[in-house]
């Protein structure tokens, strides 16, 4: 019963709403169709795409034509070789297999701990009430303004004393002390999206924070999870500061990015090996944005903007 | 213990597929240390017993030395680790300068770095007393026995000697291919004169189709200009003199002062001479944009340059499968002096530095400057590539005929050797002003007097 009176409205206040960004959207394909402006999109994405473009074809040229003449000479001679992939995937004394495990281990923890810990933290700012809880959510808001590279040192000081120093441990941690102000932040407003009736309707029912928790509000954040899991995951697979500076070069640790930083070898003489190395790392990313890619449309919004 | 629990969490966060990986690469990587051990593993420990038996212990080593130059280095670890009974740990980083600073001021300083500045070592002796440790007993011991006096010194910080030298690169050398020498008649110049002679020489008989005696590149991301400093100092050792330069790379001698402007005017004649550079690359401003890895590959690959002045580790960067010795493809002469008798060497090495003053670590730094280690490392470095000035180095276990020229020109005492300048300098001019503004005389051809100034103005007080 309670439930119908706010009703009323709200359906009025969206369909406006709707009605306008439709008008809008209109307008704006109808602009964006125009063959002028479909030439200009077109453009823009060769433009873009050459430099990724000329990297593949690079990658596979023969060393001594890649030190010696552009990418672009190919067209009118070319030659292939699997060399550089072969050099990239066994030429060094550890096998490339390592360092894509180390990037796993690394990456895989450190997109599950911070979310799990947001999602929770989220939870508790959004729909419990407790003292203090505004000042505390600006507190984890503005923390983001904290830039990376200023704790480095403060926490490898404490990593060893901890004697953490060159462990797994160190990058997880250090990952997730880095994501949580922004995932504590969309998470938040994502879930203050949801209409407090639904959470008000189950409470009605007889569930606990935790039976919401999971029952109500989970199944209704997968596209944001999502979105910011794709975000973090691309951080850190691609992260190589904060692996080399707290996991070292040791290779039970050191990720993916590590190795591909030595890859040109100790004066740079093996700098023709850097286009495959790219091409091989960029593998995990591709296929890890184009299986989520559908939610992160959906979800590259949720939380951003509070409506 | 922790590498099992490791894994079990690999296993648990990955899944199967990937932790049969983990568990086939792990087993593969131990096989490849144990089947790629040097000859002699076992064969003579008479020489290790003053180590004593250190079974259990290890020893961490943080070097700039990375793939592929590194597996020469964990093998020639060898003998030690057979004899004594430690383990040896090696890692290798590209951002070892930046690295190693970050490990120290978080107190998690590795047992042993390579340092290959004598600047950085000051730097750390300086910011960080309480962590560098002395060199041990031992080590000085072997460094006084093997090299010349001049390389303990670079070692020393204020009267302390700290670290051994380790490896050794000769950077006066000039590249050139043996044939195209021989085609055209040309001999191996002997002095400075005789060098601009054959400069001459080779734009008069080939300057019309294109070709220039010399190529040159000192592009190097952020150290571009180095190769250019190179230049400089090794002109300036043959112009000036060992004393001026080594006043010069102590801060006495002023880059403004005539003696370096007049090595300045000397480089100028080569590097500054649109007829001499740059040959199958471009005009004179080419030098400033083309990387130094690729700078002498004209030689080879078109003809259309005949001599490139580079260190003895260019060798690295001729492409697969070429022949590098005296009849060869491409081979390498003494950068001539002013007179023939006067042969000074320009050249550049690591150091060694301890940060524990455990035993083991104080046994394996008085290895590393053994005649034991430098010839473990020869053998272990099958495709060369590595010399050291060591003097207890047996020639013939070096295997490429670069490395034994050398390793000649090292080990002949009569002659000065001086350390690469900008190494020494302090890092505001050493990887620094001395980098750009040689750049900007090049690319921007700045004045020979406001380079130099500019210079001396970066200098800390």
């Amino acid at each position: 019963m309670s439930t119908s009176t706010p009703q009323a409205p709200i359906p009025a206040t969206p369909g406006k709403l709707v009605d306008r960004l439709d008008a809008r959207a209109g307008r704006t394909r109808s602009t964006l169709s125009t063959k002028l402006a479909s030439g200009f999109a077109l453009l823009i994405a060769v433009v873009w795409t050459i430099p990724t473009f000329g990297l593949l074809i690079t990658s596979f040229r023969p060393d001594g034509e890649i030190k010696t003449s552009g990418w672009w000479t190919w067209f009118t001679s070319p030659s292939i070789t699997l060399e550089n992939y072969a050099e990239v995937l066994t030429g060094s004394r550890f096998q490339l297999s390592t360092f894509f495990v180390n990037s796993f281990v690394i990456t895989i923890p450190s997109v599950v701990i911070p979310i799990t810990l947001a999602l929770l933290a989220a939870y508790a700012f959004a729909w419990i009430d407790f003292k203090g809880r505004n000042i505390l959510f600006v507190a984890v808001f503005a923390l983001q303004v904290v830039p990376i590279q200023v704790t480095l040192i403060p926490l490898l000081t404490q990593y060893v004393k901890w004697g953490l120093n060159q462990t797994f441990w160190t990058v997880w941690l250090s990952h997730s002390i880095f994501a949580l102000p922004l995932a504590i932040f969309l998470l938040h407003n994502f879930m203050k999206d949801i209409p407090r009736e639904l959470v008000e309707a189950a409470r009605v029912d007889g569930a606990g924070h935790v039976k919401i928790f999971f029952r109500v509000l989970l199944p209704l954040l997968v596209p944001a999870i999502a979105s910011f899991a794709i975000f973090q995951f691309l951080w850190v697979w691609n992260d190589l500061l904060v692996a080399l500076t707290f996991a070292g070069g040791q290779q039970n640790v050191a990720p993916l990015t590590v190795r591909l930083a030595d890859l040109a070898g100790t004066r740079g003489q093996d700098w023709y090996l850097l286009a495959a190395g790219a091409f091989v790392s960029m593998v995990v990313p591709v296929i890890v944005f184009l299986a989520l890619q559908r939610y992160f449309v959906r979800g590259l919004l949720a939380g951003s903007v509070k409506g | 213990m922790t590498s099992i629990r490791r894994r079990s969490v690999a296993t648990l966060a990955t899944g199967m597929a990937v932790a049969l990986t983990l568990a086939a690469c792990g087993g593969g990587d131990s096989d490849n240390n144990n089947a790629e051990e040097p000859g002699g593993g076992d064969a003579d420990c008479t020489a290790y017993e003053k180590y004593g038996d250190l079974s259990g212990t290890t020893v961490s080593v943080y070097t700039s030395i990375i793939a592929p130059e590194d597996q020469p280095h964990i093998d020639s670890y060898k003998p030690f680790e057979d004899c004594t009974g430690a383990t040896i740990n090696y890692e290798g980083s590209k951002e070892f300068e930046a690295q190693l600073l970050v490990k120290l001021q978080a107190g998690s300083a590795p047992d042993i770095a390579y340092i290959p500045q004598p600047g950085l070592l000051k730097t750390i002796v300086e910011s960080y007393p309480d962590q560098i440790v002395e060199a041990s007993a031992g080590t000085m011991a072997n460094v006084e026995q093997y090299y010349a006096a001049s390389w303990k010194e670079y070692g020393t910080v204020e009267d302390t000697f700290y670290a051994a030298p380790l490896g050794a690169n000769v950077k006066s050398f000039v590249w050139y291919s043996p044939q195209m020498f021989n085609d055209a008649g040309y001999e191996i110049p002997q002095t400075w004169d005789e060098l601009l002679a054959l400069s001459d020489q080779i734009v008069a008989d080939h300057g019309a189709e294109g070709v220039k005696p010399w190529c040159a590149g000192i592009g190097s991301g952020d150290a571009t200009g180095w190769p250019a400093t190179d230049w400089l100092e090794d002109v300036m050792l043959r112009t000036a003199g060992f004393e001026s330069y080594d006043a010069w790379s102590k801060g006495e001698l002023k880059f403004s002062d005539p003696e370096v402007q007049a090595a300045l005017t000397e480089v100028g004649k080569i590097l500054k001479n649109p007829d001499y550079v740059n040959g199958g690359l471009g005009d004179v401003s080419s030098i400033a944009t083309t990387e130094f890895q690729d700078a002498g590959l004209p030689i080879l690959e078109t003809g259309l340059c005949y001599m490139h002045r580079q260190a003895s580790f260019y060798a690295a960067n001729w492409p697969e499968g070429t022949d590098v010795s005296p009849e060869g493809d491409v081979f390498a002469f003494y950068f001539p002096g002013v007179s023939e008798d006067a042969r000074p060497i320009l050249g550049g090495g690591e150091f060694v530095a301890a940060f524990s003053d455990r035993p083991e670590v104080a046994a394996f730094q008085e290895f590393l400057a053994s005649p034991e280690w430098a010839n473990a490392k020869a053998i272990a470095t099958p495709n060369g590539g590595w010399v050291t000035a060591n003097s207890g180095l047996d020639p013939n276990n070096l295997v490429s005929e670069i490395d034994k020229l050398s390793f000649q020109l090292l080990s002949d005492t009569s002659q000065e050797f001086g350390f690469d300048a900008s190494d020494l300098m302090p890092a505001a001019v050493g990887q620094g002003a001395f980098w750009t503004e040689m750049t900007a005389w090049i690319a921007e051809d700045k004045a020979d007097d406001a380079v130099l100034t500019a210079i001396d103005a970066a200098w800390p007080n």
